[in-house]
């Protein structure tokens, strides 16, 4: 998808700076934006890496497998039709915990192998099943507690007070998610009277 | 309840990182060691991330200097006053759910352009946290397992992201408002 919209904003840019007159900026525009790039990830590389190292301080202390066993009754209500001990269950609270922490690249593997679990589970072949949904939705919620690198970037900016969106992070995120699973409950119940 | 708020946002990392580091104690590891080893780990993604900022915030700043970003705001004013959203931050709400990387780039624009503690600085900060890229995350998710019906979920997310989005509009206001 990037393929076209990368393409396509730079063609945009390029054909109103002919209308406007303003190809000379452009270029100065493309330049220091390169630039730039480079300054937001040097802070970035800071801030990322000082959370990264303090994170894993917590994994290798076992606080995933800690977090891990206090998130497993949530998850039993959320997905209740998944087997005792079945390899989708961990997979998910893996997803599910590296998203809470703000490791969203982390995050992707466990969700994969999440899906790859529960495909093996559903008989519904090419269709998602309803523990697909759930996941899915929850997922795409957002879950992330605390974005650092919003932080990092409120930093590079200037920000006077760069960790005071925190709080209302939390607040929206917890929103956001309530919404999700009411969401799915709700569709879930509606398909089972459909049977 | 806003007071709680704004506690959270000042005592978050303190305490994560207090808890972080008694936990480690009280397991006996060596904490600075893996300290060390996980901001390694920070290194390599921010690396991995780099050439995608570098295209897009390329590709946002030629739009910006081109004069499209004021063209586009300006056409959009109208709508964003009548129902009191920034007009900046529209054309960032739907690209967020498109692209990470992309949306990046426009808010960071954001931020240089209004700054990071306007109004509209924070309202895209705290939107920003609690929305997704769904339509990446739907594709690749859902390619993995082999699925193409995917029933109510572009609903369910949308639905999640659109809530998240209300409801920074709303404590943003509130709070700064």
């Amino acid at each position: 998808m990037l393929n076209y919209i990368w393409g396509g904003m730079i063609i945009i840019g390029m054909v109103t700076a002919a209308f406007t007159g303003r190809l000379p900026e452009v270029t100065n525009g493309a330049i220091e934006s390169a630039k730039e790039a480079v300054t937001v990830s040097v802070t970035m590389l800071g801030v990322l890496s000082m959370w990264t190292g303090m994170m894993r301080i917590g994994e290798d202390a076992g606080l995933m497998k800690l977090l891990t066993k206090k998130l497993m009754p949530l998850l039993k209500w959320l997905f209740p039709r998944i087997p005792e001990g079945h390899e989708a269950m961990r997979h998910i609270a893996a997803n599910f915990i590296a998203n809470f922490l703000g490791l969203g690249w982390a995050a992707t593997p466990p969700g994969l192998k999440a899906m790859e679990a529960l495909k093996r589970l559903s008989r519904d072949g090419e269709t998602a099943s309803r523990e697909m949904c759930m996941f899915m939705v929850i997922n795409m919620s957002s879950l992330q507690l605390v974005s650092v690198n919003l932080l990092a970037y409120r930093v590079q900016y200037g920000s006077h007070n760069p960790s005071e969106i925190i709080g209302p992070g939390i607040f929206t995120t917890l929103i956001s998610t309530a919404v999700s699973v009411i969401f799915v409950k709700l569709a879930e119940g509606r398909e089972k009277k459909k049977c | 309840m806003l007071k709680a708020v704004t506690f959270i946002s000042d005592m978050m990392i303190p305490l994560v990182f207090v808890y972080i580091i008694f936990y480690g104690y009280s397991k006996r590891i060596d904490i600075y060691d893996s300290f060390t080893k996980g901001a390694k780990d920070g290194f390599f993604v921010v690396l991995n991330i780099l050439p995608t900022m570098i295209g897009l915030m390329v590709a946002v700043g030629v739009l910006n200097a081109s004069g499209f970003t004021e063209l586009v705001t300006g056409l959009l004013k109208p709508i964003a006053q009548r129902i009191g959203y920034p007009a900046e931050a529209i054309p960032l709400t739907f690209m967020r759910l498109i692209s990470s990387s992309a949306s990046t780039g426009i808010l960071l624009d954001i931020f240089k352009s209004c700054g990071p503690d306007s109004f509209t600085g924070r309202f895209v900060s705290v939107m920003m946290s609690c929305t997704e890229t769904v339509f990446y995350t739907m594709s690749v998710y859902f390619m993995a397992a082999g699925i193409t019906k995917t029933r109510y979920t572009l609903w369910g997310a949308l639905a999640a992201n659109l809530a998240g989005i209300l409801a920074s509009l709303w404590i943003c206001s509130v709070i700064w408002g």
